[in-house]
């Protein structure tokens, strides 16, 4: 209460400080002033805790955790600065504001391929509730159009990805953040929300308008509730997939009208920080594509007494370097994106790249210049990987030029990649337009150990599944699953949802077959390119992999953005989600030139049918009288004028 | 005729037993032509699949079979052999349908002399009862359904099974298995005419709308028909603990969302139909089904048994998803009137437009779903012929039907009044 007081008498002074101010602005101060003092400790209470659990990792974390402590005030300077009003700097200082956070980074990885992958991160988190009664109206380094969406809508979380291209498991190893090829799209909303489905359209039409993609295509049609696939990854006891809404688009293309709107929610915009590299025309010049922004609540703390909310958005990239390097296998910043990093995000509390370097402990396959003396060890899907990390936010980073180009130059091209221990395919059997089969290959590379999946099948009604048929084998013997959840397709309502779980055996592969019946469609219900066939979203395969190194299960402590983002729960195992193609199938097709001429020719047939029947009904049999001719005909009209008895 | 009969039932037996074992059975199975969205075999074990699952088999769009049926199915482990003999006895039962009908044709003692031979000799109607086993049994199309185990079957063997105990004048069951037909697919509905009909002249009931004993006859028909749909209805309900199964099976049988393609009218049409025409359109077929019944009872009062085989043309010409199966069982009819063959006009047409279209079914169906070398229209095109060909082969039936009525009542031989040879013309 006393705090309470404090910030209202500091509030005053503000006022009277502040001519510029408009009294509706005054207005949202104070109902944020008065909400968020109760929340004033939490900072100093959290970065403690960070301070406590930074002792045990290895040295060379230390020292970037220890900057990154003392970073916190500068911070705020530079936050200061870019807001340039003086009064505010008051505010800021002694009306606490919502803690908001963000961090960037990006992650590059040398593939095996000799390709490229880039991960770029950035993580806004607000100590806020949208959830409660009042109205969240000043927003910071949020963005408040997903802000509005989620208090609107009672979003719990949400996660939406738009990707080009496939994500070649075999070649590139697990990405970070996995995506299926086109859009998805996944929401748990509140247990308030009494009509979800409606929500869910309205949801779709809005984000459709946020992020200028075809989203309003989504509806009962396609949209799903997974039972057990998709869990919440943020806190959260709700489990009841009543709440839960999954959908594809695998036909979305994605291109620069999804990546400009995508960029303007970041807090710099494209203006400074690591998203000065996001160029869409080189972007969109790769082998894949990937950008998602995935919003959920966060505990605050290891006790977890207050949540916040954590938007994060990523973009993964996969550059293919031979074809543009004309056979050289070298790159830079430069070259991948044409441009170079000059300054960290202002606003950015944190803001690093990472190059993983695991395999390349002495150099001897590339050489990164500039070299960087910070290194940096995360276990991440299952693997401890070191990193030279590049800070960003030093000054000392960008060097004499001010300008940061890194370069890795390849020195020979041998040495092999870890296998990644689960991996999915997929794809369609059979000839004709009438049946087909659905094969899906799940492959467990772990030597000896084997591990339970959930494979996630959604189908569009046009295929009707026949669910008798469905038989799994791993190793040449039926592998029963354990757990089947299938939801039957309603013509033109809903698609299959099929949902199992089976146990992959150590080193196998495991064969999942369902027999499908292709419709005809209305004619009406054709895309205009029928005959390029129809799209049948990714099969979705979750799992909790073996970890070969101990994973770390403590959620609140501070981490690289790319291993943080699948909560982990025990150590002996890691989370990983893998989609298999899409598949491309084709359907019987009417004539489209031809309804016209069906109708009448159909009611033809109907008519003849009537008309037989009628003729015979009606009419009875005579003898037939002979035809008089036409002489006499015209004789007797001539007789009857005269009134005279006819022939 | 004993002997005969068994040596044709082992005969029919071996067919389908032999074609059973071989690899053709999952050939036939597939065919458009002979299993519907409604009687597939595959269909059916699905909807068996789901409940095993613990979901409800009318949750989806793919089982639409009544709920008698899925039970009756649980129930059963020998499920391909029980279609198949169920099918087989099926025309058995229809078999003595023939003798009674013998009684009524041996009645034509009174009409003019010249017709005599107009009238069937009792040797000709002996074997009417092995020629109509013999047209069901070993009509290609009853075997391709029977093989394809479709539940076809069983809706035939319900409709002669109505058919028979009809004609025996037993009226509960009569009504009974006129309800089960109905249960089964609507359509069979529209034999509740030619039962009445049949029944009220066997009990000399005359057909009056102002006689008390006949609105009596109709009221008492009526409660055992609906009671025993009622009791059917309520039975599927309390199996399956909802009502989902009613717009799933009737629902589907009215609106026609499945456009499978198959031998009917209805699938190409409504594929191509533009939306706003649709219930319009939808709602002209289906009336276009019962309509006919209204005038082909009066016109048809007095022969009721001819009346059951328009009204089974009828419903297997129109109805929304017919199968070779449904056309078997109105071709079964044809051996008893072989006394109208005489008055045909256009029969070796039609049969070689039906042989003709039954052969290229599947070669236009090649060409279009697996070669890619035709469209949808060529498949249509030999729909529409084959359905014009039922249509004449009906309609003239019932033309040479009408005619011979004719002449048993004005003579075989019609003059014309200066004496010469006159030609009888519809006016």
């Amino acid at each position: 209460m006393a705090a309470h007081r404090c910030s209202r008498s500091a509030l005053l002074l503000i006022l009277c400080g502040l001519t510029l101010f408009t009294a509706a602005d005054s207005q949202e101060t104070t109902v944020n002033g008065g909400h968020h003092a109760s929340a004033v400790k939490n900072p100093q209470t959290s970065t403690e805790t960070a301070d406590q659990t930074t002792e045990q990792p290895a040295v060379e974390e230390r020292r970037w955790e220890a900057t990154e402590v003392e970073e916190a005030t500068p911070d705020d300077a530079a936050a200061d600065k870019q807001d340039s009003p003086v009064p505010e700097t008051v505010v800021l200082t002694s009306v606490p504001q919502p803690k908001d956070d963000f961090q960037e980074e990006l992650v590059i990885r040398p593939l095996h391929s000799g390709d490229i992958y880039a991960s770029f991160q950035f993580r806004t988190v607000w100590e806020t509730d949208f959830t409660r009664g009042n109205k969240v109206s000043h927003y910071r380094l949020f963005p408040k159009s997903l802000g509005q969406v989620i208090s609107k809508f009672s979003v719990r979380e949400l996660h939406i990805s738009f990707t080009q291209g496939y994500w070649r498991t075999m070649q590139w190893g697990q990405p970070f953040q996995p995506a299926p090829p086109g859009a998805e799209l996944w929401v748990w909303f509140q247990d308030s929300v009494t009509d979800v489905d409606s929500t869910w359209k309205e949801l779709t039409n809005v984000l459709s308008g946020i992020f200028c993609a075809s989203l309003n295509f989504i509806d009962s049609t396609n949209t799903v509730q997974p039972s057990a696939s998709f869990k919440p990854l943020g806190i959260g006891n709700v489990t009841d997939h009543r709440f839960l809404r999954y959908a594809t688009l695998p036909r979305e293309i994605v291109c620069t009208e999804n990546l400009t709107p995508w960029k303007k929610l970041l807090p710099c915009g494209s203006k400074a920080g690591l998203a000065v590299l996001l160029k869409s025309e080189k972007l969109f010049h790769s082998s894949f594509h990937s950008q998602a922004v995935h919003i959920r609540p966060m505990c605050q703390d290891w006790e977890c007494k207050t949540t916040s909310w954590e938007l994060r958005q990523t973009l993964n990239v996969v550059f293919d370097l031979h074809t543009s390097a004309q056979g050289k296998r070298e790159w830079s910043l430069f070259k991948m994106f044409s441009r170079t990093l000059t300054e960290a995000c202002p606003l950015a509390s944190s803001s690093k790249i990472y190059i993983d370097i695991t395999d390349n402990p002495e150099g001897e396959q590339f050489e990164v210049s500039p070299a960087t003396p910070l290194l940096s060890q995360a276990s991440v899907l299952g693997d401890r990987r070191t990193f030279s990390v590049y800070d960003l936010t030093q000054q000392i980073t960008f060097g004499t030029v001010r300008s940061l180009n890194l370069l890795i130059r390849w020195k020979s091209s041998e040495g092999d990649m870890l296998r990644p221990l689960l991996h999915g395919e997929r794809y369609v059997a059979g000839y004709g337009l009438q049946t087909g089969e659905i094969h899906t290959l799940m492959y467990n590379y772990h030597p000896y150990r084997s591990f339970p999946v959930l494979l996630l099948d959604s189908v569009p009604w046009y295929l009707r599944l026949y669910i008798h048929t469905l038989t799994v084998t791993s190793k040449g013997k039926d592998n029963k699953p354990s757990y089947i959840h299938y939801q039957p397709s309603k013509d033109r309502v809903r698609p299959h949802l099929l949902e199992m779980l089976v146990q992959l055996p150590p080193n196998s592969v495991t064969e999942v077959t369902v027999q499908f019946e292709r419709a005809l469609l209305k004619w009406t219900e054709y895309t205009p390119d029928p005959n390029h066939g129809f799209y049948v979203g990714s099969s979705v395969i979750s799992s909790l992999v073996p970890s070969i190194v101990a994973m770390d299960t403590n959620s609140t402590r501070e981490r690289p953005l790319f291993s943080s983002f699948f909560p982990c729960k025990e150590e002996s195992s890691y989370f990983v989600r893998v989609y298999t193609e899409p598949l491309l199938v084709n359907l019987p097709t009417p004539d489209f030139s031809m309804p016209y001429n069906v109708i009448c020719l159909t009611c033809t047939v109907v008519a003849v049918g009537y008309g037989s029947l009628y003729n015979l009904l009606t009419r009875s049999f005579q003898i037939e009288e002979p035809n008089p001719g036409l002489a006499k005909r015209i004789a007797n009209v001539i007789r009857k004028m005269r009134g005279v008895p006819p022939l | 005729m004993a002997a005969p009969l068994t040596l044709l039932l082992i005969l029919a037996v071996t067919i389908r037993a032999a074609l059973y074992r071989s690899s053709l059975a999952d050939l036939i199975a597939e065919r458009v032509e002979v299993v519907s969205p409604l009687t597939a075999w595959k269909r059916v074990v699905e909807g068996l699949a789901l409940l095993d699952l613990g979901v409800s088999p009318y949750a989806g769009d793919v089982f639409h079979e009544t709920p008698l049926i899925i039970y009756l199915f649980h129930f059963l482990v020998d499920y391909a052999e029980i279609t198949f003999m169920v099918s087989a006895i099926n025309d058995v039962f229809v078999v003595p349908i023939q003798f009674r009908k013998q009684k009524y044709a041996l009645e034509a003692e009174r009409y003019p002399l010249d017709c005599l031979e107009l009238i069937r000799s009792p040797k000709e109607m002996y074997y009417i009862p092995l020629k109509v086993a013999m047209f069901y049994l070993l009509n290609p199309f009853t075997i391709l359904s029977c093989v394809a185990k479709s539940t076809c079957g069983l809706n035939n063997a319900v409709i002669a099974l109505f058919i028979l105990t009809t004609i025996k004048g037993n009226v509960l069951l009569s009504a009974i298995f006129l309800s089960l037909a109905t249960y089964q697919s609507i359509y069979p509905l529209t034999l509740c005419a030619p039962a009445l009909l049949y029944l009220t002249q066997r009990q000399y009931i005359p057909v009056n709308f102002r006689r008390f004993s006949f609105w009596w006859f109709v009221a008492q028909y009526a409660f055992m028909y609906l009671g025993s749909l009622f009791v059917m209805i309520c039975l599927s309900f309390f199996l399956l603990g909802s009502w989902d199964y009613l717009p799933s099976v009737y629902g589907f049988i009215l609106s026609v969302p499945d456009l499978t393609p198959n031998i009917g009218l209805f699938w190409y049409f409504f594929a191509e139909m533009f939306e706003h025409f649709r219930l319009f359109f939808l709602c002209v077929f289906q009336i276009n089904i019962f309509f006919y019944t209204i005038p082909l009872s009066i016109k048809l009062k007095e022969h009721p048994v001819f009346l059951i085989f328009m009204q089974l043309a009828v419903i297997s010409i129109f109805k929304s998803y017919p199968t070779v199966g449904d056309i078997a069982l109105y071709l079964a009819f044809l051996p008893v009137w072989s006394h109208l063959h005489r008055f045909l006009r256009n029969i070796f047409l039609v049969s070689c437009v039906l042989l003709a279209c039954s052969a290229l079914f599947p070669v236009l169906w090649h060409l279009w779903i697996y070669a890619g070398s035709a469209n949808s229209n060529f498949y249509y095109a030999i729909t529409l012929l084959f359905n014009v060909a039922q249509i004449l082969l009906v309609s003239d039936y019932f033309y040479a039907f009408l005619r011979r009525e004719h002449h048993l009542s004005y003579g075989l031989y019609l003059k014309r009044k200066d004496g010469s040879e006159a030609t009888l013309v519809l006016k």
